[in-house]
């Protein structure tokens, strides 16, 4: 299986690779279109502040490429939040792939929320065989909030999509690579989806 | 609900972790990537590792470290001590580390903060701040509580989020290594003054002061080293007494 991380420069993209060597895989860092087109499994890393991440998206033309593969593709973090229609975040234009805009949580929690919360309302084959209510590890200050689209909640402030899917794209709020044992079994699930 | 978090610090010297463990276990104490499994496997929410080496050598040493530690671990590890700059921070970074955490350089370099968050975001940038009481003040200190900066604790933490920290790790000097108890009074206030964690640090004596400082001093995380190296106490069975106490926390 030839799975790609896209490397547009944003992201610990080295913890997701390690990752999913400890699943038994291979993965390659790629922002080559050919590339990219070609693999198996495409994950959207992402971390840090959403314009410079869409800037640099834009830059290397990905922008163009990721919303028209067939392939399971899985963004996570603020790779999930680039794949909505914007956020509120630099105001920041998506990819336009999830219908759903991305806001900030209040003062009224500590913002970034960070550490380990539950999700729960778990649908798709990407939480094949993992128990409502697991902890996963999160750190993030802009969400997505519910909407038809989610495929897991989670609490913080509000109920909001910790977990999203349209067609063959998943994403995740969560960090399935720094989340255990639990974690590893979502990023196994997500290489064994069906195409 | 989001659960407050236990985490384990190892300090590192050249590669090795320093303080006498006391895990039988161990094929070598002073691994740190064996330690770091062991506490990931017994629940640890989250890692730091320490560096304390001075030498040269010491960057290359703590970049190997980083990448056996994120090909190993499967939870988040913050890596701190003697990281003065971006390229510091770039390099761990993009070796694996989650977080990085900055203490005396963050007080001659303040912008070294704002630098930081708008690279790489505020969720991996943790300023460590070490204080302790002069004249009923909290006054910031530096090289392990040796030297005292003209800096307030509470005035310091504030400025520290506005420059754009994800993260506020506090040792007391007061209660570092007194087993007495973490400084929760002064946790409290930080916590209600800013508006990001506080990771409660120095004091750790047994499980009570872990309640203790959760649900007095209002923290969001609380950091111990020796307690845990000794196997005073286990992390799970700290977890079920927190449990027990209606605190929230991953089991």
């Amino acid at each position: 299986m030839k799975i790609v991380i896209i490397n547009y420069g944003a992201g610990n993209i080295q913890s997701i690779k390690f990752a999913i060597e400890r699943l038994g895989f291979e993965a390659v860092l790629s922002n080559d279109w050919t590339e990219i087109k070609a693999a198996d499994r495409v994950i959207f890393p992402g971390v840090g502040e959403a314009s410079f991440a869409m800037k640099m998206l834009i830059d290397s033309g990905l922008d163009v490429l990721i919303p028209t593969l067939k392939q399971p593709v899985l963004g996570i973090c603020l790779g999930m939040q680039l794949m909505c229609n914007k956020s509120e975040e630099g105001n920041t234009i998506g990819l336009g792939i999830f219908d759903v805009d991305v806001i900030k949580f209040t003062p009224k929690v500590k913002v970034p929320q960070m550490g380990w919360n539950q999700i729960y309302n778990l649908k798709s084959d990407l939480f094949k065989g993992i128990n409502e209510n697991e902890y996963m590890y999160l750190v993030h200050s802009f969400y997505a909030p519910n909407c038809p689209e989610a495929i897991a909640t989670t609490d913080y402030e509000v109920e909001y999509a910790s977990a999203l899917q349209k067609d063959n794209f998943y994403g995740t709020q969560f960090h399935p690579e720094k989340s255990g044992d639990v974690g590893e079994q979502i990023l196994a699930n997500f290489l064994k989806l069906k195409d | 609900m989001l659960t407050k978090r236990i985490i384990p610090c190892l300090d590192i010297k050249n590669g090795r972790t320093v303080k006498g463990v006391n895990f039988v276990d161990l094929r070598d104490a002073g691994d740190p990537v064996e330690l770091a499994k062991i506490y990931s496997d017994e629940g640890a929410d989250e890692l730091v590792f320490l560096d304390i080496s001075a030498t040269e050598e010491r960057r290359k040493t703590l970049v190997d470290l980083v990448r056996k530690v994120a090909s190993t671990i499967n939870i988040p590890f913050t890596v701190g001590g003697g990281i003065s700059s971006v390229k510091d921070v770039e390099v761990l970074l993009q070796n694996g580390a989650d977080k990085v955490s900055i203490n005396s350089s963050a007080v001659k370099n303040p912008q070294l903060i704002n630098d930081l968050a708008q690279k790489f975001g505020s969720q991996c940038v943790v300023v460590a701040i070490d204080a302790k009481q002069i004249d009923g003040d909290w006054i910031v200190h530096l090289v392990g509580g040796k030297v005292p900066t003209e800096l307030n604790l509470f005035d310091w933490a504030k400025e520290v989020e506005e420059r754009g920290a994800g993260e506020i790790l506090f040792t007391s000097m007061d209660n570092d290594g007194t087993k007495n108890g973490f400084a929760n009074e002064a946790l409290a206030r930080l916590s209600e003054l800013v508006n990001i964690p506080i990771i409660a640090s120095g004091g750790a004596g047994n499980i009570q002061h872990f309640v203790d400082t959760f649900l007095d001093g209002k923290a969001d995380a609380a950091l111990a080293a020796s307690v845990f190296h000794f196997k005073e106490i286990e992390i799970k069975t700290l977890k079920t007494a927190l449990k027990n106490n209606n605190i929230e926390v991953r089991i």
